[in-house]
């Protein structure tokens, strides 16, 4: 008996499998930065609205904040810029912007169209200062605590349960921060 | 006649409408393939730079190499090889730079690790159960003539 049935259950463990890698695979795409849980690299970048001021992350330690990369070629930037907004407005710490590998006329009318709602921005022009943050696509959203540790890394676009998420967590950092 | 002409006129068209599409996917597959003619110091350099760019991987488009890719990082990430090279950094260290960035996802030769294990291991085992099921079969079967 079980020596028929052994064809039909490994066809069934085979179908298991597959079934799970289907539903794992956008998960699996992900590429888990070796950074968090690291200090984030010092980073010395001009600004976008004031290209004559540079700004350092060494600038920033001391506070939580957030760092996000964005360009105005980056299409899933839009879909989560609402978000990032209110990011900007409510997490109550600095949001960083990281404009990576764009032109300073298409990204200051990107922010015209759309809303700046960032503190400042750092701007990677030649995607060096990107290479040594890991970056490997916009948009990715860094929590950096007030010890200059990357805490999470978000990959990909912010929609309503990664925007919960981030705000959590973001809580959790000030919290850290004032104890 | 003047129809077999014709059908002639018609083939010879098509022969060239091929050649042309054959012309075109051709020259697609070259620019593909092209790498940024970098300024390199000698052959041996130019040897190094395309076996690592080979066993990189292309972050952003997953089963390519930075040697395959035409994405914007994997341009950059070949310019920051290229740099590395010219300063004369070993092909250790280039790794170790790649890996503490991106990860070890990054090698397609991954280093043999705690969390690697299964994925070395792996067909050592398969292939140990799959002699082990022949050797019983065999048996089984020289017992049953």
């Amino acid at each position: 008996m079980i020596r028929m049935l052994l064809p039909l259950i490994v066809f069934g463990g085979l179908l298991v499998l597959l079934v799970a890698g289907l539903q794992t695979a956008e998960e699996r795409k992900l590429v888990q930065s070796p950074l968090v849980g690291k200090p984030v690299p010092e980073i010395t970048l001009p600004g976008l609205h004031d290209p004559e001021t540079t700004r350092s992350t060494a600038d920033l330690h001391g506070h939580p904040y957030i760092l996000n990369v964005w360009g105005s070629w980056c299409w899933a930037c839009r879909v989560e810029h609402p978000y990032i907004d209110r990011l900007g407005r409510e997490a109550g710490v600095p949001l960083v912007g990281f404009n990576w590998k764009d032109e300073r006329e298409e990204a200051l009318a990107w922010l015209d169209r759309f809303g700046d709602s960032w503190h400042f921005h750092l701007v990677d022009f030649e995607g060096r200062a990107a290479i040594d943050l890991g970056v490997y696509g916009a948009p990715e959203t860094y929590l950096v605590d007030h010890r200059g540790v990357i805490q999470h890394k978000h990959i990909g676009p912010i929609d309503a349960t990664v925007f919960e998420d981030l705000m959590r967590r973001v809580m959790q950092m000030r919290a850290e921060a004032e104890s | 006649m003047r129809f077999q002409v014709s059908g002639f006129r018609f083939q010879g068209r098509l022969r060239s409408a091929l050649a042309m599409v054959v012309g075109v996917l051709l020259s697609g597959m070259l620019a593909a393939s092209a790498i940024e003619p970098f300024p390199f110091e000698s052959e041996v350099q130019e040897k190094r730079f395309r076996s690592l760019a080979e066993e990189i991987r292309c972050t952003v488009c997953q089963n390519q190499s930075l040697a395959d890719s035409d994405a914007p990082l994997a341009q950059d990430l070949r310019r920051e090889l290229f740099a590395m090279l010219q300063d004369g950094r070993s092909d250790m260290e280039i790794r170790m730079f790649m890996v503490d960035r991106y990860g070890d996802f990054v090698l397609y030769r991954p280093p043999l690790a705690g969390h690697t294990i299964l994925l070395w291991g792996g067909p050592i085992v398969l292939l140990l159960i799959a002699l082990g099921s022949t050797v019983v079969i065999v048996r089984r079967r020289r017992k049953a003539l």
